[in-house]
C-alpha cells in the first residue's frame, strides 16, 4: 500500500495549505525511497559502470544491471531488450534514426494518431523531410476515443510500415485499445511502437501481452528521477538495427579504421549513462510493486469518477475526452477564462496545474481549442483536493464574470 | 497574477480601443503559439510620434489588458521611446507585478507594436 506521506514534497505548504499537485502527467513526485537511493549512490558508491576493476565500480555495475532486471520484469521483457535512454523522447528518436532510416523509403506510410505528443510526431516529420515518407493520423470519435473503423482502414493501406501510437494521451487520459490495433498491424507485418509515457503511470504494462515491437517510457512520470527512460525493443529487431550513438560501452573493439559493435543491450547505450537515474528508476519500480497496482488503480478510478462528477458538473467547465476508460487526467475549457490565467491564479493558491497545448498542438487544432487547463492526478491525490479545486474555480469564475 | 488586480480585470472586461483604425499607417499581428493568444494592432502616426492605436485579438487577461492599457498610455510617445520599452517598463505601465511565467503574455502587445514600428524605422 502507499501513503501520501511517502512523498516529502507534498507536505509543503502554500498559503497555509498543503500543496495540491495536479500536474502529474508533466512529471510525478518522488517518494523518499527514490530520493534516498539516489543520494546513497552519490554518497557511498559513485563510480562509473562497466569500466573499472575496483570495488566501487563492481557495486555500481551490479546495481545498474539489477535495475535492468527490475525494469525487464516490470514490463515483462528480457533484460537484453531493455535499453536505458534519457526518456521517452530519446527512445522514439532512437527508433526513428536507426530502424526508421534503415527500413523506410519514400512513399512508405507511418500511421500515428491525432492525439500524439510532439515527441511521437516530430521524429517522424523529420523522416518525412529526410526520406519522403508519408504520415497518416488515426482520428477520434466525439468522446475522445480512437476511431477504430478509420484506424482499420488506414492500417490496411498498402505501404504502411509502422504504427507508432500512445497507449494513453497526456491530454485526454483515455486508454487506447492497443492490443486490437497491434494485432491488426501484425497481420500486415506493420512494425509497432507504443508510447507508454502516460499509460505506464496508471496501469501495468506488459510488452508480451501487447505484442508490440517497441515501447518507450520515461522514469520521471512513474515517480522516478528525471533524465532516465526506457526503450524496449523486440530482440530480433534490435539485433538487426544499426547502433544509434557511437562511443564507450556500445563498442566491442575499436581500431584506427573500424570498430565492432557490442552485444545487446549495450549496443544502444553509448557513453556514461545516467547511473543515479537508472538506480533511482529501479527504486521507483520497487515502490510501485509495494504500493500495488491494484491499490493504485482503485484509488485512481475513485479520483477519476469524483472529478468527473464534481468538475464535470460545473456548467462553465467543459472536460475534453469523456470515454469510460479514463485515467484521472482532465483537459478543461472554462467559459471566459483563459487557461493561462486560471493556471497562474490557481497556482498562487497552491494548486499546481498546467495550461497550454501540452505538447499536443495537432490534437488541440483538431479539437479546435487553442489551449486547455489540465489537471492530472495521481494516487496520492485526494477527493478533498478536488473539492478545494472546485471551490477555487468557482471563485475564479466570479472574479471573471 | 492576482485575482484582485482591479485595473487588469477592468481592461480585460472592457478593453479600450478595440478594433481596427481606418487609414492606419501601420498594422501588425503577433501570435503566441504556445497558448494561441493573438493580437493585431493598427497604428496612426504623427511625424515621429504615435497618434492612435487600436487592437484586435483574443487571449488571456494579461495579454489583453496589457495591450488595452498600451493603446492609451503610448499616445503622444515618440517612436524611438516606444521601441525602447522592455518588460520592466510594461510592468510599470500595468501597475502590478507580473511573474516570469507571464512574461510572454505581458509582452505580446508591445512586441506587435514594436514590430510594426520597426518596419518604418530601421535606422532609429
Ligand atoms: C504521451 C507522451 N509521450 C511522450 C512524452 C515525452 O516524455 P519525455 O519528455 O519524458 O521524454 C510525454 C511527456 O510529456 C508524453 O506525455
Amino acid at each position: 500500500m502507499f501513503k501520501r506521506s511517502d512523498f516529502p514534497i507534498l507536505k509543503q505548504k502554500i498559503k497555509g495549505r498543503t500543496l495540491v499537485y495536479f500536474d502529474n502527467s508533466a512529471t510525478a513526485q518522488k517518494p523518499s525511497v527514490v530520493i534516498k537511493m539516489v543520494e546513497e549512490y552519490y554518497r557511498q558508491y559513485n563510480s562509473n559502470v562497466h569500466r573499472s576493476l575496483n570495488p566501487l565500480a563492481e557495486v555500481v555495475t551490479k546495481r545498474y544491471e539489477e535495475a535492468r532486471d527490475e525494469v525487464a520484469e516490470f514490463i515483462n521483457s528480457q533484460r537484453e531488450e531493455i535499453i536505458f535512454t534519457r526518456g521517452a523522447t530519446e527512445g522514439i528518436n532512437l527508433v526513428a534514426r536507426t530502424w526508421g532510416e534503415n527500413n523506410l523509403k519514400s512513399g512508405d506510410i507511418v500511421v500515428l494518431s491525432i492525439l500524439e505528443h510532439h515527441a511521437n510526431i516530430v521524429p517522424w516529420l523529420q523522416l518525412k523531410e529526410k526520406l519522403g515518407i508519408k504520415i497518416s493520423y488515426i482520428p477520434l470519435q466525439e468522446d475522445g476515443s480512437l476511431n477504430m473503423t478509420a484506424a482499420k482502414k488506414l492500417l490496411s493501406k498498402k505501404r504502411v510500415k509502422l504504427l507508432a501510437i500512445s497507449q494513453a494521451s497526456n491530454v485526454l487520459g483515455i486508454l487506447n485499445p492497443l492490443k486490437k490495433l497491434i494485432s491488426w498491424a501484425r497481420q500486415k507485418n506493420i512494425v509497432t511502437l507504443v508510447d507508454a509515457a502516460q499509460s505506464i503511470a496508471h496501469v501495468p504494462v506488459d510488452v508480451r501481452d501487447l505484442n508490440c515491437d517497441f515501447l518507450v517510457f520515461s522514469g520521471h512520470k512513474i515517480w522516478g528521477p528525471t533524465g532516465v527512460g526506457v526503450l524496449y525493443g523486440r530482440r530480433n529487431i534490435l539485433e538487426n538495427m544499426p547502433p544509434f550513438l557511437g562511443g564507450g560501452d556500445m563498442i566491442g573493439a575499436v581500431y584506427q579504421d573500424s570498430f565492432t559493435i557490442n552485444e545487446l543491450p549495450y549496443k544502444f547505450e553509448a557513453g556514461t549513462p545516467n547511473i543515479a537515474g537508472v538506480i533511482g528508476l529501479a527504486s521507483a519500480i520497487r515502490y510501485i510493486k509495494k504500493a500495488g497496482w491494484k491499490n493504485i488503480v482503485v484509488q485512481e478510478k475513485k479520483l477519476s469518477d469524483y472529478f468527473m462528477k464534481k468538475v464535470g458538473g460545473l456548467k462553465f467547465v467543459k472536460i475534453l475526452g469523456t470515454a469510460p476508460a479514463k485515467f484521472p487526467v482532465f483537459a478543461m475549457v472554462i467559459d471566459n477564462i483563459h487557461p493561462h490565467d486560471a493556471a497562474d491564479i490557481l497556482g498562487t493558491e497552491g494548486i499546481i496545474m498546467r495550461a497550454g497545448n501540452h505538447c499536443t498542438q495537432p490534437l488541440h487544432d483538431y479539437l479546435k481549442v487553442s489551449a486547455t487547463l489540465r489537471a492530472s492526478l495521481s494516487f496520492y491525490n485526494t477527493t478533498a483536493e478536488i473539492d478545494f479545486f472546485v471551490k477555487k474555480l468557482q471563485e475564479l469564475k466570479k472574479a471573471f464574470k | 497574477m492576482d485575482i484582485y488586480a482591479q485595473n487588469i480585470m477592468d481592461h480585460y472586461k472592457n478593453p479600450r480601443n478595440k478594433g481596427h483604425l481606418k487609414n492606419a499607417d501601420l498594422s501588425q499581428q503577433e501570435i503566441n503559439t504556445t497558448c494561441g493568444d493573438d493580437i493585431s494592432v493598427s497604428l496612426k502616426l504623427n511625424g515621429d510620434k504615435i497618434k492612435a492605436i487600436k487592437f484586435d485579438g483574443q487571449g488571456c487577461a494579461i495579454s489583453q489588458a496589457a495591450i488595452s492599457i498600451l493603446t492609451e498610455s503610448l499616445i503622444g510617445k515618440s517612436i524611438k521611446s516606444v521601441l525602447k520599452l522592455e518588460f520592466q517598463d510594461i510592468e510599470d505601465i500595468m501597475g502590478i507585478p507580473i511573474s516570469e511565467r507571464r512574461y510572454k503574455c505581458a509582452m505580446l502587445g508591445i512586441w506587435a507594436i514594436q514590430k510594426a514600428l520597426r518596419t518604418i524605422s530601421k535606422n532609429i
